[in-house]
């Protein structure tokens, strides 16, 4: 424990690890944030990874961050703007300097912070004496520091120096009274075969640890009590491994096969990735020659009777346009899921963005209606992945999961379901040797076909892009027909909503402002209201899950409330989506297209602007 | 009490649906051979799946009575492979045209022969789109005037052969719509295959490129013109059986046999299972006039299987996993507890 008598209490703290991309911070942060998890804390975390792989070392474009915010109460966003950051390099620090609070505290590495070093980072002079006032700046040679404590170890340079993070995150344990035991553990489950490696780790980290207790440069030491949580078993988990996991719960669910066909695409390759290894889980993966035939080699597992399932981004979306309208043709159950980040074209591969909404709902040829969703937090991609695989499955129908650069990056503690949190997936397999199988003969309920899988004797049949005859599937040309069916695909996925829980309010039922938003922006959102509604304001928030169809209580719900404004990060896709499907809405709309999260300050100046007009 | 399984017939394969192509199309007979090597396969209709992309050949599925799909343009192979990949137990058979394997397919045709898929693809060459009405193709021969190349094509075609073995196909096969004799058989040898087995139909198009295969077909000439090879065999050929084919440095080069002179001897022997591609693409790339083009199966040997090494993989993994169920799975690694 810190020999510091006084520890100051906070109630949260955000923290911002910073460095060259070569320095280890989103493993610095995932440390930190494991720790204060284990510790108690509720933690979200955000990695914000440079922009270009290939950047010059040293350089504004190279920079690495990572994000996390803890806190004894819930937390809800990775946070604004930081209290602590760490600048391995002066890239780093003015690539930061604008996301950190005033009075925050810095820690620098001192021996970075040459002249050579500051021009490349675009500093005309020394922002450590520029600031002086601004932020509390603790300069450290960590470089040298790190060298003098591994002299004796028979390591190589350069392996000496992989270590400095270390001696970072070391100093930022003692600032926050942390234990260095998850810290060490980790080290030597990581490199088991490399003693002198776990040594030198453990050595760096408590080196860091015992500098920051001992310079005076470090006047206080905060503590963050622990979070009142749920009970529960907990793990962090990351938004891209969250639906990765949802969609082998749902295949374990349905006892079907999962196959996914995906091509590598930023920021949903994850997903893809992690699924890859999930081989033990039976998992089968398909790494196809482009987008269009991630999504045809899905249809045609699909056909075969798996649970499939493609992943991409919005520009591969684009590109599975055509094969998605033949799933809806086809009305086999398929699953896509859309990590959206900036647009259009290449746009911002690494930023987040909501700009996918109308591609999703709206960007097929035809009438070519399906099922769309969103998960709101990175842990909660669970729920909504295993959820657009049941709503595939049991509406036969393909399911446009949307989620975002920001919650499929970011992470949080999940608390762990048990089985039976989960409901069960009924599969509409049609009866093997049913002699009066058709293909397309609809039940009357959802009005959804029965699947008949190859392999079962007496039920084969064709089915096809081009329009079918109702009941038979034949191809057919008549135009009567072509209206029915077209009127039939409209309305089994509108039956879909019957099935939908209804969408609840959270907030004040009589509020002077309602907020309106959707998939990943939700903890931004409902932090802001809690944030004015704590200052005494009237306010709720109405929270999308559920895109197309919309819940059934929508139009009731926006009803009871005058002033409304809907928050998304693109032009006002979902304002615009709400106007068309619910009579007489009128809303204000709060937009942002930076690539980036909202921020707190920013709802809350926007809502507090939006109560004071009359 | 044991119950005679009855036997199918080629017929059995048919659908109820009627067939659409134009009267006098290749693709009638092409049908008739698939029908026939399915009967003598002994297939159950139930384990089969045919899949097809968009043109005229790929409406084929509509008139068997298996499973099939008929999806688009372009990526029969992608979809093929899907289903073979998800239930590697079903018989996957691939129709597509020139256009659709070769032009807007390219990517998915060359990437499934890479991989090894166990697919039957056929290809129905043309060398014509007959569905939009008679455009060219990627196959149809430099010069040639269509409906977009009323001056003449200023582009060279692909050889299907030379294409899949490049892209390192294991099994290239080629026969002629009209000769179902030949058809069948050769289908019934890429059924046999495994992995990824394609056969070049050269299909006449009797609307929009009538006569296209037509020096080929020629009852005079079609002897001298063509030779069916077969493994094991020498590469004899003509009317009278008086000429054949030798390698003649780097290249083959046809030779007329006469006493004293060339004599069947001299003749190469085809070897359909030689893993050098060196020959199988020369064959592949005889053309007339200056050789005989060659039917029969070119190239066949065996390799492992994309859908075998799924399954084998995924297999020998689980035998030693750690999870065995989702809840194993979230509750390993970091995890920590919170009490009441
Ligand atoms: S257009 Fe040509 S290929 Fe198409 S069906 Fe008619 S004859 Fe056959």
């Amino acid at each position: 424990m810190s020999t510091n008598d006084i520890l100051k209490e906070k109630e949260q703290v955000v923290i911002r690890f910073s460095g060259d991309s070569g320095d280890g911070m989103q493993l610095t942060g995932m440390q930190f944030s494991d720790t204060s998890a284990f510790f108690g804390n509720d933690v979200s975390t955000f990695p914000d990874y440079p922009a270009e792989i290939r950047a010059p070392q040293g350089t504004v474009g190279g920079v690495s961050g990572f994000q996390l915010h803890f806190g004894h109460y819930e937390v809800n966003t990775p946070g604004d703007y930081a209290d602590v950051l760490v600048a391995m390099n002066p890239a780093a620090l003015m690539a930061n300097l604008n996301w950190v609070k005033k009075g925050a505290t810095i820690i620098t590495n001192e021996d970075t912070f040459t002249d050579k070093n500051l021009e490349k980072a675009g500093f005309e002079s020394n922002p450590i004496k520029d600031h002086q006032r601004d932020y509390h700046f603790i300069e450290a040679p960590i470089s040298t520091l790190t060298k003098e404590c591994l002299k004796n170890f028979e390591l190589d340079g350069k392996s000496v120096l992989r270590t400095k993070n270390m001696f970072a995150l070391g100093m930022v344990y003692w600032l926050f009274d942390r234990p260095l035991k998850y810290t060490e553990h980790f080290f030597e489950e990581k490199f088991t075969s490399k003693p002198l490696v776990i040594e030198a780790n453990k050595k760096v980290l408590r080196a860091g640890f015992n500098f920051a207790n001992t310079i005076e440069a470090l006047p206080r030491s905060y503590k963050v009590a622990p979070a009142r949580i749920q009970p529960g078993t907990y793990r962090n988990i990351s938004g891209n491994t969250a639906t990765a996991w949802g969609l082998i719960a749902a295949a374990e669910k349905a006892n079907l096969p999962l196959f996914c066909g995906s091509y590598p695409i930023t920021p949903a390759t994850e997903i893809f990735q992690e699924l890859s290894r999930r081989k033990d889980m039976g998992v089968k993966t398909f790494q196809a020659e482009d987008e269009i035939a991630g999504i045809c080699t899905a249809i045609g597992a699909a056909f075969a009777g798996n649970l499939a399932v493609t992943t991409t981004s919005g520009p591969g979306l684009a590109l599975k346009t055509e094969a998605t309208g033949l799933a809806v043709m086809t009305e086999l159950p398929l699953v896509i899921v859309n990590v959206q980040r900036g647009g259009p074209s290449t746009g911002l591969p690494t930023k987040t963005e909501q700009s996918d909404l109308l591609q999703a709902l709206h960007g097929r040829s035809g009438e070519a209606p399906l099922v769309v969703i969103a998960a709101s937090t990175p842990s909660n991609c669970f729920d909504f992945a295993f959820q657009a695989a049941r709503l595939a499955l049991e509406h036969m129908t393909p399911v446009i999961l949307l989620t975002d650069g920001f919650i499929a990056n970011g992470s949080e503690p999940w608390r762990l379901p048990l089985d039976s949190d989960y409901p069960d997936i009924h599969v509409p397999h049609a009866t093997p040797e049913d002699e009066n199988y058709q293909p397309y003969k609809r039940n009357n309920e959802k009005l959804i076909r029965q699947w008949a899988i190859p392999g079962m004797k007496g039920l084969e049949h064709r089915i096809g892009g081009l329009e079918k005859m109702d009941k038979t599937g034949n191809v057919s040309y008549v135009p009567e027909n072509h209206e029915l069916m077209t009127r039939y695909r409209d309305e089994k996925i509108k039956r879909v909503a019957q099935y939908f829980p209804d969408i609840k309010l959270k907030g004040d039922e009589n509020a002077d402002l309602l907020v309106i938003g959707w998939g990943g922006t939700y903890g931004h959102l409902y932090s802001a209201v809690k944030e004015l509604r704590k200052q005494g304001k009237k306010l709720a928030l109405l929270h999308f899950n559920h895109l197309w169809p919309l819940p059934r209580n929508t139009e009731e719900i926006l009803g009871r409330f005058d002033k409304k404004v809907v928050c998304e990060l693109n032009m006002g896709q979902f304002a615009d989506h709400l106007k068309v499907n619910i009579p007489h809405f009128e809303c204000e709309k709060f937009n942002k297209m930076q690539g980036l999260p909202f921020t707190i300050i920013e709802l809350m100046n926007k809502f507090n602007q939006l109560l004071e007009e009359k | 009490m044991t119950q005679e399984i009855k036997k199918l017939t080629p017929k059995d394969y048919k659908s109820d649906q009627e067939v659409r192509w134009c009267p006098g199309c290749g693709d009638y007979a092409i049908m008739n051979s698939i029908q026939k090597a399915m009967a003598e396969l002994d297939y159950k209709k139930e384990d089969v799946a045919i899949i097809s992309g968009i043109g005229c050949s790929s409406r084929f599925p509509y008139y068997m009575s298996t499973y099939g799909f008929h999806s688009i343009h372009g990526r029969a192979a992608a979809i093929a492979s899907g289903v073979k990949t998800a239930n590697p137990n079903l018989h996957v058979w691939q129709i597509s045209g020139d256009g659709d394997a070769m032009a807007i397919g390219g990517n998915h045709f060359i990437h499934a022969i890479r991989r090894n898929i166990d697919i039957n693809m056929i290809i129905f060459n043309n060398e014509i789109y007959g569905l939009t009405k008679g455009q060219y193709s990627p196959t149809s021969p430099l010069g040639k005037k269509t409906k977009t190349s009323p001056f003449g094509t200023v582009e060279h075609p692909f050889h299907p052969g030379e294409l899949v073995i490049g892209s390192q196909g294991k099994f290239f096969a080629r026969t002629i719509d009209y000769n179902v004799k030949l058809s069948t058989d050769i289908f019934i040898l890429m059924a046999k295959h495994k992995g990824t087995s394609v056969v070049e139909v050269l299909q006449n198009c009797v609307i929009y490129n009538d006569g296209c295969h037509a020096m080929l077909t020629d009852k005079e000439h079609k002897e001298d013109r063509t030779i069916v090879l077969k493994h094991g065999e020498r590469m004899l050929f003509g009317k009278e059986k008086d000429r054949g084919i030798i390698l003649d440095g780097l290249k083959l080069r046809v030779v007329k046999l006469s006493p004293g002179g060339f004599t069947e001897n001299d003749l190469l022997v085809h070897d359909a299972h030689e893993n050098n591609p060196g020959i199988h693409t020369m064959l592949a790339n005889m053309r007339y006039p200056d050789y005989p083009v060659a039917l029969g199966v070119i190239r066949d040997i065996t390799s492992v299987t994309y859908d075998e090494s799924v399954a084998n993989q995924i297999d020998k993994i689980k035998k030693n996993a750690k999870f065995k169920s989702m809840r194993d799975l979230i509750y390993s690694g970091n995890t920590w507890e919170i009490k009441e």
